[in-house]
């Protein structure tokens, strides 16, 4: 730990060095950081990297809130405009577009200036980035993908699918011996946000997908179409758990542990609670998700969460040395490794826990995601869009032949909503 | 020195004095009234404000003028959650008849009745978050009692919270079940008062069962109805809770009502409309201020008729 420590430290100081900021003065009087890290194993992980930042900054003063995850997402627009912390959680891409229109972030472009940030940090800057500059750092981020019941695939003979008909056709097999492919809970509605996503990456590409959700693409075009049939496919197969509108994306896991559905489309967080819900690493497994159209690239979804500056803070000076250190490569590989948040590091230079989960999502990320990385459905959509149109996604689940009056809503709200 | 100090007074004293017995009452009623005004009244009209402009809640207002009301026009969600506002204020009603007929069974002398009459007040006491979590359990499609129960009789299973059909009457259900422990005590209550010597010239008259129920006692009864009724159709315009709880609004909306919905669109996780917010709000008070109007009308008539 001590050398570490060091290590950090030197790190650090080399990076101030070379940006031409003054550290050797020290920092002092108050850093106030509001989290929404409120679960028990990222909260820990937070209170430590904290614990280690005050260590090397002794006459600061660091104050630590951390706020429950749901309930920040309301309290952010309070605590930006009064009584604002230095530093506050947050996530990439369109979710922070409000707060930077309304100038409530600070402006970070100088740390991404950084030759430290700037080469190591490279591939998550786009989704850091609106208007051409930079408005916060990212802390760590996670991959999305099938994850499966190796078990049920081998007493079926089925292997992982590199396409959508093998897909198609596990599942029939899937069914046949009655169970149900896919578990998902829709209760919360981002859940079927993530099979859009994918379904709608891997039918029209990464380009067309962001262009729909920025706006620029209709939601009636024959594409956005071409998506809706190819999930109608897997609907009418009866692929999806029965009556998951009911149901959050916890209480979809038992479904998966008990063997009645074989797999699940879900983020790398999913993991965690069915090994605690007894699967070991020889039930459970992970495949990227198919390819559909073999014309387009693949892309993946890979939600980023971040540390912003807010444009009220008091000690922005603290503030952009605190979100330095967060950054840093050592910092970096401690606070995702398996023991801690159990997620991927966003500096280039760090090195991922031995996790088969995450090793094989890093590989994916980094070597077989050539269309691009997406953030997700609510974070790459402006939220008033996302909201309408998420609902829209879980009322196709259950009423397919819906679509038509589906769409012409969305487009509605398309009007409406990007001006 | 004293007395240049009175003689000094004496006018401002005077009119104190004067008026101390016409003043007192407002100066007692000035901090209701202030902090009345403050979160109640001013609140009122400047939903009625923000209502005409465009806003995110963080950046600048744009004035639009009635364009939030146009899109409540168009809007299918805000015609699903007012038909569910009017399920809710007609089913919900059903708790003051459950009611006043627990309450009638419970109005009796035997060993441990008031253990019983708290049994049956319990689903009161507890949260109203309690309660949801209870029939979200109950109402579970793979796991929950209902189903099972069901299946026993070769029926089932219904998804009831996540079927856009059930899912209101499912969720107005739960609802009943505390407020019903509600007017039962309220009927409670006013049987205590209601006069026996009535029944008795009720019985030498002959009469009985429902005729004495419906003849006798339930006029004795009325400033119970009246006061149950009013506290039923406020809760039926405020559930908010259990919606949250039980179904977060869906499946697709179809279990919001104009609270929730409002709710949504200005201060959840994805909503940053609030002239659209407020545009919902200022409707839901009209609906409310219809039976408002109504109420202080009946208690002035019920006032004037003494």
């Amino acid at each position: 730990m001590r050398s570490m420590l060091k290590t950090t430290a030197a790190a650090i100081g080399l990076s101030a060095l070379m940006s031409g900021s003054v550290l050797a003065e020290g920092l002092n009087g108050d850093l106030t950081i509001f989290l929404d890290t409120s679960n028990p194993a990222p909260r820990a992980t937070m209170e430590k990297m904290i614990g280690d930042f005050q260590e090397l900054h002794p006459d600061l003063n660091i104050k630590t809130t951390i706020i429950d995850r749901e309930a920040y997402k309301t309290q952010i627009r309070n605590f930006l405009t009064a009584d604002t912390p230095d530093v506050a959680t947050w996530y990439a891409a369109n979710r922070m577009r409000p707060y930077v229109e309304a100038g409530l972030f600070e402006d970070v472009s100088d740390l991404w200036a950084e030759p430290e940030i700037a080469e190591n940090l490279a591939s998550t800057k786009g989704a850091l980035t609106i208007d051409g500059k930079q408005w916060g750092v990212p802390y760590t981020y996670y991959q999305w993908g099938v994850y499966y019941r190796k078990d049920i695939f081998a007493d079926l003979g089925l292997s992982e699918p590199k396409t959508f008909e093998e897909e198609k056709a596990n599942c029939q097999k899937i069914i046949d011996a009655g169970k149900k492919c896919y578990t998902i809970g829709t209760k919360y509605l981002w859940t079927a946000g993530g099979w859009f996503d994918y379904l709608n990456m891997r039918t029209n590409g990464f380009d067309f997908h962001m262009q729909l959700l920025t706006g620029q693409a209709s939601w009636e075009s024959d594409e956005v179409r071409a998506t809706f049939a190819n999930w109608r496919d897997l609907i009418d197969m009866g692929a999806f758990i029965d009556n998951h509108t009911a149901y959050s994306w916890q209480e979809a896991l038992p479904f998966m542990v008990k063997g009645d559905a074989a797999a699940y489309l879900m983020g790398n967080f999913a993991v965690a609670p069915l090994r605690e819900a007894g699967l070991s690493d020889d039930q459970l497994d992970f495949y990227q998700f198919p390819a559909i159209n073999p014309n387009v690239e693949l892309a993946e979804d890979a939600p980023t969460d971040t540390f912003h500056i807010p444009a009220n803070a008091s000690n922005k000076e603290a503030a952009r040395e605190f979100l330095r250190y967060v950054v840093s490569a050592d910092v970096q590989t401690w606070i995702n490794d398996g023991k801690n948040l159990g997620q991927l590091p966003v500096n280039a230079k760090s090195s991922v826990d031995k996790d088969k989960f995450l090793e094989e999502g890093f590989a994916m990320l980094s070597t077989n995601s050539p269309g691009g990385v997406a953030q997700f459905f609510d974070r790459d959509a402006p939220a008033e869009m996302a909201k309408v149109a998420m609902e829209g996604l879980q009322e196709f689940m259950v009423k397919p032949d819906n679509l038509d009056k589906i769409l012409k809503r969305l487009e509605r709200a398309r009007g409406r909503i990007y001006k | 020195m004293a007395d240049i100090s009175t003689s000094h007074d004496t006018k401002a004293e005077s009119w104190w004095h004067k008026n101390q017995q016409k003043l007192a009452p407002w100066l007692f009623l000035a901090p209701g009234v202030l902090f009345f005004l403050v979160y109640v009244i001013f609140p009122i009209f400047q939903s009625f404000n923000i209502s005409f402009y465009e806003w995110d809640g963080l950046g600048t207002r744009e004035y639009v003028g009635l364009y939030n009301y146009e899109e409540l026009y168009w809007d299918d969600a805000f015609y699903t959650s007012l038909k569910n506002n009017l399920i809710w204020l007609v089913l919900y009603l059903l708790a003051i008849p459950a009611g006043l007929f627990i309450a009638l069974f419970l109005n009796q002398t035997v060993t441990g009745i008031r253990l019983y009459k708290s049994l049956f007040f319990f689903p009161f006491v507890i949260s109203q978050v309690v309660v949801g979590l209870v029939f979200t359990w109950f109402y579970d499609p793979t796991f929950g009692l209902l189903n099972i129960v069901l299946a026993q009789f070769g029926l089932g299973p219904i998804n009831v919270l996540g079927d856009e059909n059930y899912v209101t009457t499912g969720i107005i259900i739960a609802g009943l079940w505390p407020q019903t422990a509600y007017c039962m005590i309220l009927y409670l209550t006013g049987l205590n008062a209601v006069d026996p010597e009535q029944i008795e010239a009720g019985r030498l008259d002959g009469a009985k069962g429902g005729k004495m129920l419906w003849y006798i006692i339930l006029p004795q009864l009325r400033p119970a109805t009246f006061i149950a009724f009013v506290v039923t159709i406020i809760g039926a315009l405020r559930s908010f809770d259990l919606i949250s709880i039980m179904t977060n609004g869906g499946p697709f909306g179809a279990s919001r009502v104009l609270s929730f919905y409002m709710f949504e669109v200005a201060l959840s996780e994805y909503g940053f409309r609030m002239g659209y917010g407020a545009a919902i709000a200022v409707v839901l008070f009209l609906i409310m201020l219809m039976f408002i109007a109504y109420f202080l009308w009946s208690m002035y008539r019920e006032e004037k008729a003494r």
